[in-house]
């Protein structure tokens, strides 16, 4: 049957009216061939495998563009996690030294992120884990394209409240030696990790993966937006069932793009990630689709029903129109990269608490927001362990990316700038964990049967 | 050789001479036009989509883009060349 006059024009209208693109084309990187006793070497051969893939995704990835005329807006690079690979050297000013040439390389070859600079410490920290948490402030401040993630709990594994504990005063120091605070935009914590997440600040090549893979971000809140907004009458299982039918559409023009692009670099094809993620651009919002549905401004009561309709939603559809969904895969609500959320938290429909809610049922978890300078790091660390608590009862991924701004007080507004957007200063609750943090240990792997 | 297809999809307000421009750009070219549609849209939109084939063209995928942008402008439509396998893809299970 041939392609009508509708068909094409649905397509079409995607791409120039509603901001649909490919979100990130992420090339996953094993680093562990590179290692070599002598460090000189070692850089060596980590900028070489980098620089000369990065180049050629960058390269296809343009021409793949022009071809389907669907923007992609990122070219990045994951790697494997560079403590595992710095493990025999375990010196501060050789972590440095790496995290320069990973810029370095990422910069030469035009790659805007390269992700991996983290490690795996659910269940325990090595010297190496310990010594990356230490140069982090340094790294995330003196780089511009490396970002780093943890893995800080699992399923399996249960919550390592040691390694969180670390956390509070690496962000406060990374906030104090960058401008704005901005390096800690560059860092998320995670529990339940995916291996092939092609998003930043938290892509990793996992250990799992082959030598290298291209995993590919599709995202279209515009899109989904616009076909809310044609069905502004209909009951939720018939919302449902239209968001279902657009999200398969886009993941297929994501599933496309990545089969060609793979092909072309001659490397294997990992996944499609088709999470629903907001831009600062007018229109790419994911609290204006929660809006549309019916919903005064995110965050007020009936926004985490409306979010678990999306996001299941979502994976439905995604998960129809290809066999390779991986990633996240559901809905990120940062709230400095989207003019609504940014909106609702200036308005007061929004705060901490309800968007902590709101991540129960969403991915990822608490993202790009900003609190006080003056928030202890006790507090900052109680944040995170509530928000992966969330994900470890509920067998899901969370993840916590947090703006300690130095010298700002809740109500200011802070910008970042580009693709991170403006961060209104969210108020936190003035009580103290510390007691109960102070405890450490770890949080014991739940119990999977008896899930009430 | 294998035919190359592509759509052109031409979005705006209905004016004289949009498939006499475009047509001749392409016959210029060495582009072939394999089939021609239009329509007026529920919102309002005049939307013409070809489907060409550029297997013969004397000019590569990025410059026919760019061409086609080119009078798009002058006649105040927006004009977008796509690869026909995303409306496969994304229209065909």
């Amino acid at each position: 049957m041939p392609i009508s006059v509708e068909e094409v024009y649905e397509t079409a209208s995607m791409t120039l009216y509603q901001n649909l693109d490919i979100r990130t084309t992420t090339l996953g990187i094993n680093l562990k061939d590179c290692i070599d006793s002598d460090f000189k070497i070692f850089k060596k051969n980590v900028y070489d495998k980098v620089f000369s893939n990065a180049v050629k995704l960058v390269e296809h990835a343009r021409a793949l563009e022009m071809k389907y005329g669907i923007p992609i807006a990122n070219k990045r690079i994951s790697i494997t996690p560079v403590s595992l690979v710095m493990e025999s050297h375990c010196t501060k000013n050789k972590f440095i030294q790496m995290a320069q040439t990973l810029d370095q390389a990422a910069a030469d070859a035009g790659i805007d992120f390269i992700g991996g600079f983290g490690a795996l410490v659910q269940k325990g920290l090595t010297k190496s884990d310990r010594m990356l948490i230490e140069v982090l402030p340094d790294v995330l401040s003196q780089t511009d394209r490396v970002c780093s993630f943890l893995n800080v709990g699992s399923n399996v594994a249960g919550l390592n409240l040691d390694a969180v504990n670390l956390l509070g005063g690496m962000l406060k120091q990374t906030a104090q030696k960058s401008k704005n605070a901005i390096g800690c935009a560059k860092f998320v914590v995670f529990v339940n990790a995916p291996e092939d997440n092609p998003f930043m600040a938290g892509a990793f090549h996992g250990v799992g993966e082959g030598d290298i893979t291209l995993n590919v971000g599709i995202s279209g809140p515009g899109v989904v937006k616009a076909v809310v907004e044609q069905n502004r009458e209909c009951d939720l299982t018939q919302l449902s069932e239209v968001i279902k039918r657009t999200v398969f559409k886009i993941t297929r023009a994501g599933e496309l793009v990545g089969r060609e692009l793979a092909a072309a670099l001659s490397i294997p094809f990992g996944i499609v990630d088709i999470s629903l993620a907001s831009t600062t651009a007018a229109g790419d919002s994911v609290a204006n689709v929660i809006e549309a549905f019916g919903i005064e401004k995110i965050g007020a009561h009936g926004s985490t029903l409306a979010i678990a309709l999306l996001m299941d939603a979502v994976k439905k559809g995604g998960a129809m129109a290809s066999g390779n969904v991986g990633g996240l895969s559901g809905t990120f609500i940062p709230v400095s990269e989207d003019e609504g959320m940014i909106d609702a938290v200036q308005k007061g429909a929004l705060g901490l608490d309800k968007l902590e809610a709101l991540t129960a049922v969403c991915s990822v978890g608490l993202d790009m927001f900003a609190i006080p300078g003056d928030v202890p790091e006790e507090t900052i660390n109680a944040i995170i362990a509530d928000e992966l608590a969330i994900g470890i009862i509920n067998n899901k991924t969370t993840a916590v990316r947090v703006i300690p701004v130095p010298g700002k007080k809740a109500g200011s507004l802070v910008k970042f700038g580009g693709l991170l957007g403006t961060a209104p200063v969210m108020e936190v609750n003035p009580f103290s964990a510390k007691d109960f943090l102070k405890r450490g240990g770890r949080l014991p792997a739940p119990v999977t049967s008896m899930r009430n | 050789m294998e035919k190359e297809l592509l759509f052109i999809t031409v979005i705006g307000e209905d004016k004289k001479g949009i498939v006499a421009k475009i047509s001749n750009f392409l016959y210029k070219k060495d582009i072939n036009i394999e089939d021609i549609n239009q329509r007026i849209m529920g919102d309002g939109y005049f939307v013409m989509t070809m489907l060409v084939d550029i297997k013969n063209s004397i000019i590569p995928m990025e410059k026919i883009t760019r061409e086609l942008e080119k009078i798009g402008k002058s006649l105040e439509l927006r004009v977008q060349l796509q690869h026909e396998n995303i409306f496969k893809m994304m229209h065909r299970v």
